[in-house]
């Protein structure tokens, strides 16, 4: 990285930390860690409480239905009411579970969407750390959360547990490869590893993003990702680790109580963070999505880029939910064979046309 | 630890009944294992428990455990009297009461010799045929909820909603309804009966277009139904099968038209048949039936006569000495009831023949070979209730 990292990216320059700052100066770089760690855990639970709404919501309207409507102004305080009831959940363990694994299990998912949530460049400078390698660290941690889905079958003692784990593995760690080769692309358009850069890199007009950048090739890319991801989150379609009809709730059948929460948790904020990626690597990231007309754009540039940021995500998560509540789900040999036969050979190809498009001077 | 308690939980040992073993761990076939799907399970819409033996994610072997929510219902048969005993039936497959209600009340004409007016005949027909409409649209919700999309089963329960609606205005209950009796019905239609019925037919048409885009035209729901669970047109006669799993092997044997009650021979209606034998056509054969029962209820909408509803009502029936059987097409296949008489108001002995019990010794048959989720599909194209089969 070039730019020197505690000018442009110093993420907590607002009135708490600089207060916190001033009164213990010489243990600042304890306390910026402490403040990222407090800031991070506080966007990722207010983010599960809405999106578990958002979910419940959108299906409810999608299935001729209300939704929570009870608690609060149209069920505004139901995720809260459920966190309540969560909390105060006995957390039983199945006879012949390994105790350890068991509960280790439901916080590795949550770690990892924590470790993610600390680099995702929100805004230019709203974002907790930038590492030069963001794309790879990105994809070593998500490997963490598909380790607790397995610990979690596996230390359950429930066969239906174990075959939604088992499952779960095979399904995650298939369609990551899809999904590395994508974010591959676009590794290899923008000519940089970090989340940031790959962010600035489609500084301009809304053609500069990377959907709309390559000649098909963009959009085929993201339609690529909206796929191999939802894999990766085990949403429908692609659900077959929680496969409630065949499996009950598949790995984590045998959780209750906050070992439950977490697992559900880790899972929505997952969808964000997927929604997010896509965001950083097609949508432009922070940048508002000016379209080159004089009188507009000023107008769309007043606009913070966390705002637009968000608004990018949040559409992507309504697309994942439009996916979960209008289609069935496939089979696993109909997944793996989509996977292999399908989504990596066009994945491959697609890198393969990418880097002809850049050697011919397409790529812009 | 997991070792000790899988020591402790092991399935192999003597407790079990013979062809419930696992293979030695020395034979070829060792990786295999026991999975209940059931009686507390979200796939089997019950109590029903099946035992399957999976290798892997392969079923081998898929046996139906039953006795999980036996009432004996016949027995308390004995012990009621006719009419009694018409309000057990609805208990029996909860998602057509109406048709139970109807072979029981027929089986008590047959032997008392009791005509049906008109009126308490197009009653019967069009009520059962709403019914029938009912109970797929519960079928084919819950088809798509056990394929993973949960969507259907709140459309489907959208227009369920309105048919029960007709039922409850006619005879103020939703579910078991209690509503033939011997020579006719308990009430008469009421006045709001045939508007809300022509009101019902295009809503009912368009939904269907509507559930057709939804689920029947989707890529996923083909691939994971079409060549799943192929049942033999040979292994469907052997095993007693009847109603949409009889009609998708290639047996069109529908008992409205082989030998019809009631007056199903007025209307010009089409049984729908397959010769593929997979869940698509059992789920093909399912939708086009709705089709069929719009037409009948379109035809005895048009024609609906006036006149009395029931003929000789009486407290008691007593049958004269002998045997009566009747059986009628209910959703799900051939209901029949079998009541031995001697002579006194309760039945000597009372035997239903349901549909699902049948219909489930076939899912064996149907299964073996297959993914476990292909064992949930099937089990869903195939429309288990499973009071029916435990009565």
């Amino acid at each position: 990285m070039n730019m020197s990292a505690t000018e442009t990216l110093y993420p907590l320059h607002n009135g708490i930390g600089n207060m916190v700052r001033a009164l213990f100066p010489e243990s600042a770089f304890f306390i910026n860690g402490l403040l990222g760690l407090i800031a991070v855990v506080i966007l990722t639970s207010t983010l599960a409480a809405v999106l578990i709404l958002l979910e419940r919501k959108v299906s409810a309207h999608f299935q001729v239905r209300l939704g929570p409507m009870r608690v609060g102004f149209h069920g505004i305080l139901q995720p809260l009411a459920d966190g309540i009831k969560l909390i105060f959940k006995e957390i039983l363990k199945p006879k012949g579970a390994d105790s350890f694994t068991f509960y280790l299990a439901p916080m590795l998912p949550l770690t990892a969407t924590f470790l993610i949530m600390a680099i995702l460049p929100f805004d230019h400078h709203l974002q907790l750390a930038d590492p030069a390698g963001g794309v790879l660290y990105v994809l070593g941690i998500s490997g963490l959360a598909v380790l607790g889905l397995l610990l979690a079958g596996w230390s359950s003692n429930n066969k239906l547990s174990l075959l939604g784990a088992m499952r779960a593995g095979a399904q995650m760690i298939s369609f990551e490869i899809s999904l590395a080769l994508i974010m591959l692309l676009i590794v290899m358009l923008s000519g940089t590893a970090s989340l940031r850069e790959i962010v600035l890199s489609q500084q301009g007009l809304i053609f500069d993003w990377w959907i709309f950048k390559l000649p098909f090739l963009g959009i085929i890319s993201f339609i690529m990702y909206l796929i191999a991801s939802t894999a990766e989150l085990n949403r429908t379609p692609f659900d077959l680790a929680e496969g409630e009809s065949e499996l009950t709730a598949g790995y984590h059948t045998e959780y209750s109580g906050m070992g439950f929460a977490m697992f559900f948790f880790a899972e929505f904020v997952n969808m964000f963070i997927s929604a997010a990626l896509a965001t950083t690597f097609f949508l432009g990231g922070f940048h508002a999505p000016l379209i080159g007309i004089d009188f507009i754009d000023p107008i769309l540039n007043i606009i913070p880029g966390f705002i637009w940021f968000f608004g990018k995500t949040f559409f992507i998560v309504f697309i994942y939910m439009w996916f979960r509540w209008t289609f069935p789900r496939l089979r696993i040999d109909q997944l793996m064979s989509l996977e292999w036969k399908m989504m990596l050979p066009t994945n491959l190809l697609l890198l393969m046309m990418g880097a002809v498009f850049m050697v011919l001077g397409w790529a812009g | 630890m997991i070792s000790q308690s899988a020591e402790k939980y092991r399935l192999d040992g003597d407790a079990l009944p013979e062809g419930f073993r696992l293979p030695q761990s020395t034979q070829e076939d060792a990786d295999e294992f026991f999975v209940n799907i059931g009686p507390q399970h979200p796939s089997t819409h019950g109590v029903l428990r099946i035992v399957v033996r999976l290798s892997g994610e392969t079923v081998v072997e898929a046996v139906p455990h039953l006795g999980y929510i036996h009432r004996g219902i016949e027995k308390m048969a004995e012990n009621q009297t006719y009419i009694q005993n018409i309000h057990l039936t609805d208990r029996l497959d909860y998602l057509s009461s109406f048709f139970n209600n109807l072979c029981f009340c027929m089986a008590v004409e047959q032997a008392m010799d009791i005509g049906v007016p008109e009126r308490g005949e197009y009653i019967r027909v069009m009520i059962c045929e709403l019914q029938r409409i009912q109970s797929h649209l519960l079928w084919w919700g819950v088809m798509g909820m056990d394929l993973g999309g949960f969507t259907p089963f709140l459309y489907g329960f959208r227009e369920r909603e309105m048919i029960t609606d007709i039922f409850e205005e006619m005879c103020g209950a939703r579910l078991t309804m209690n509503f033939f009796r011997p020579g006719g019905s308990y009430f008469d239609a009421p006045d709001g009966f045939i508007p809300r019925i022509k009101k019902f037919i295009p809503i009912m048409y368009k939904a269907l277009d509507e559930y057709n885009t939804l689920l029947s035209g989707n890529i996923i729901f083909r691939e994971r139904t079409k060549g799943i669970g192929i049942l033999s047109r040979e292994d469907a006669l052997a095993n007693g099968c009847s109603g949409a799993v009889l009609r998708a092997s290639g047996v069109s044997y529908d008992v409205r038209k082989n030998d019809p009650y009631s007056i199903y021979d007025q209307f010009d209606f089409d049984i729908p048949t397959s010769t593929d034998g997979d869940s698509l056509a059992r789920y093909e054969i399912k939708m086009e039936e709705m089709v069929q029962s719009l037409r009948i209820l379109e035809q005895a909408a048009a024609t609906f006569p006036e006149g009395p509803h029931r003929s000789q009502p009486k407290a008691v029936y007593k049958l004269p000495k002998g045997s009566y059987y009747s059986q009628v097409e209910t959703p799900r296949g051939i209901f029949g009831t079998y009541i031995v008489s001697d002579g006194g108001p309760k039945p000597y002995r009372v035997k239903y023949r349901s549909p699902n019990f049948c219909n489930l010794s076939a899912l064996n048959h149907a299964a073996k070979g297959l993914k476990l989720a292909d064992l949930v599909t099937i089990m869903s194209s195939m429309d288990f209730v499973i009071p029916d089969m435990d009565k």
